[in-house]
């Protein structure tokens, strides 16, 4: 008994030694068959999405300022909003509007549906009667380095470089348009609480040398070209955003 | 026949009135003397008017969106809130006239009060600042309802207003650093639907950097 259980021991232990030899023979000879795998290619990722969010300013209770032509500022803004959402719209570009009918929304509602679109442009469209042509403006505040937690009422100072971006290029379009321009920068409650570029974009009256208004802000043709430079404006700044 | 009692009672009052009535007699002439005297004391001479000094405002201008300086000859109080709010009348004039390119109604009396107080330290919190007498100062500048209610809408003339007003504390009370805006003694969100008066505004964002004093 002693003797055939030492007997047996030494067959396993024979047929294992041969076993493990023939598995590393085959490890070798199939390594050696089998070219090296290319790395497998990353997953195509998608291009970043592009939004714009276009904010047509007061509304409801909030008629905003009054224009020579009897005409309030948040219809003519509310106007304008809905050109330039179709020219966008038009070109593919998400567009995202804090309202599309005579709603009231305060600055701190108008600054969530920006900051939750997270939109790579911030318009905010306003009209006045006084001055000329478009007044544009980026926040006042002082620039600051964009942090993951930032104060609410100052979120737009980690976003001003990139906005004063946006007004350089806003700014060459309507001025390519043959539109009167003015820059500025402005403290304004609802685009300092937004983390986008952010510009404001005033319509004033169009005038001539002589100071005669030749188009209120709420005239369609005055407005159509307004729209058609914003939107060649968003598309430059979009072109620009894609390129390394 | 009269006794000799009543007699010397007769003189006695006689005697009494010739001296009460040279009592009154002198008395009169005291007051006489001094009614005069409090005439003498009283003002005959107009109140003295300050001297006109240059006061540099920051003018606005809607067709170029811009910021002039102007120095205008007026007379200044010495008090540096009276002082403040003199040359903040005398912006708020120019607006008011006709020819203005930033027009606004209203005028000097648009601005009911200015106080000037010690700015905080960043260092030492919401605590003003020891230095009360060298240090910066924040102006609150107490508008009148009236005049935001007739100041006109829109992002660039209400923006213009409030800057050309910082400018010009900042140009004629140099440690004014930081102004604050109330209306009617109270806070109010925007000026007239844009400009944000519930935030605290640096008075060397507002002036040009070739005319900030050095």
């Amino acid at each position: 008994m002693r003797w055939s259980s030492g007997r047996t021991r030494g067959t396993i232990a024979g047929a294992a030694a041969v076993l493990f030899a023939v598995s590393v023979l085959a490890s070798q000879v199939s390594i050696q068959q089998a070219p090296p795998a290319p790395p497998a290619p990353p997953p195509p990722t998608p291009p970043p999405r592009f939004v714009v969010v276009i904010d047509a300013a007061h509304g409801g209770d909030d008629t905003g300022g009054h224009l020579n032509d009897g005409q309030l500022e948040k219809a003519a803004t509310l106007a304008l909003s809905v050109r330039l959402r179709s020219l966008l719209g038009a070109r593919g570009i998400q567009v995202v509007t804090t309202r599309e009918a005579d709603q009231s929304l305060d600055p701190d509602r108008r600054a969530e549906i920006a900051n939750r679109a997270r939109a790579q442009a911030c318009i905010s469209l306003h009209a006045a009667e006084t001055g000329s042509g478009v007044h544009l403006f980026a926040s006042s505040l002082t620039p600051v380095i964009p942090a993951r937690f930032t104060p609410w009422k100052t979120a737009q100072a980690g976003w001003v470089t990139r906005s004063l971006g946006l007004a350089g290029v806003v700014n060459s379009a309507l001025t390519h348009a043959g539109t009167t321009v003015t820059l500025g920068r402005t403290a304004l409650p609802g685009i300092d609480s937004m983390s986008c570029p952010a510009v404001a974009v005033e319509l004033a009256p169009e005038r001539n040398a002589d100071k005669k208004t030749t188009a209120e802000p709420d005239d369609a043709n005055y407005q159509a070209r307004v729209a058609a430079a914003l939107a060649a404006a968003i598309v430059e700044w979009h072109t620009e955003a894609r390129q390394p | 026949m009269i006794s000799r009692a009543q007699t010397i009672l007769l003189i006695l009052l006689a005697l009494a009135s010739l001296i009460m009535g040279g009592v009154l007699f002198r008395m009169r002439e005291r007051a006489h003397q001094r009614m005069l005297a409090g005439q003498d004391s009283a003002p005959t001479q107009a109140p003295a008017v300050a001297a006109p000094e240059q006061a540099t405002l920051m003018v606005a201008d809607d067709d170029d969106n811009s910021l002039r300086s102007r120095v205008y000859s007026l007379p200044l109080p010495g008090d540096p809130g009276a002082r403040a709010r003199a040359v903040l009348g005398k912006l708020l004039d120019v607006y008011a006239a006709k020819d203005s390119n930033h027009p606004i109604p209203g005028g000097a009396a648009s601005v009911a009060q200015v106080f000037l107080l010690p700015a905080s330290s960043p260092a030492l919190g919401s605590k003003p600042s020891t230095q009360a007498d060298s240090g910066p100062e924040v102006a609150v500048v107490n508008l009148k309802s009236s005049f935001v209610a007739s100041h006109p809408s829109g992002l660039e003339t209400e923006t213009l207003t409030v800057l050309s007003i910082c400018g010009t504390l900042h140009a004629n009370l140099p440690r004014v650093s930081e102004v604050r805006f109330l209306v009617d003694g109270a806070a109010r969100p925007s000026l007239a639907g844009h400009a944000d008066l519930t935030r605290t505004y640096l008075t060397s964002d507002a002036v040009p950097a070739e005319l900030s004093p050095r």
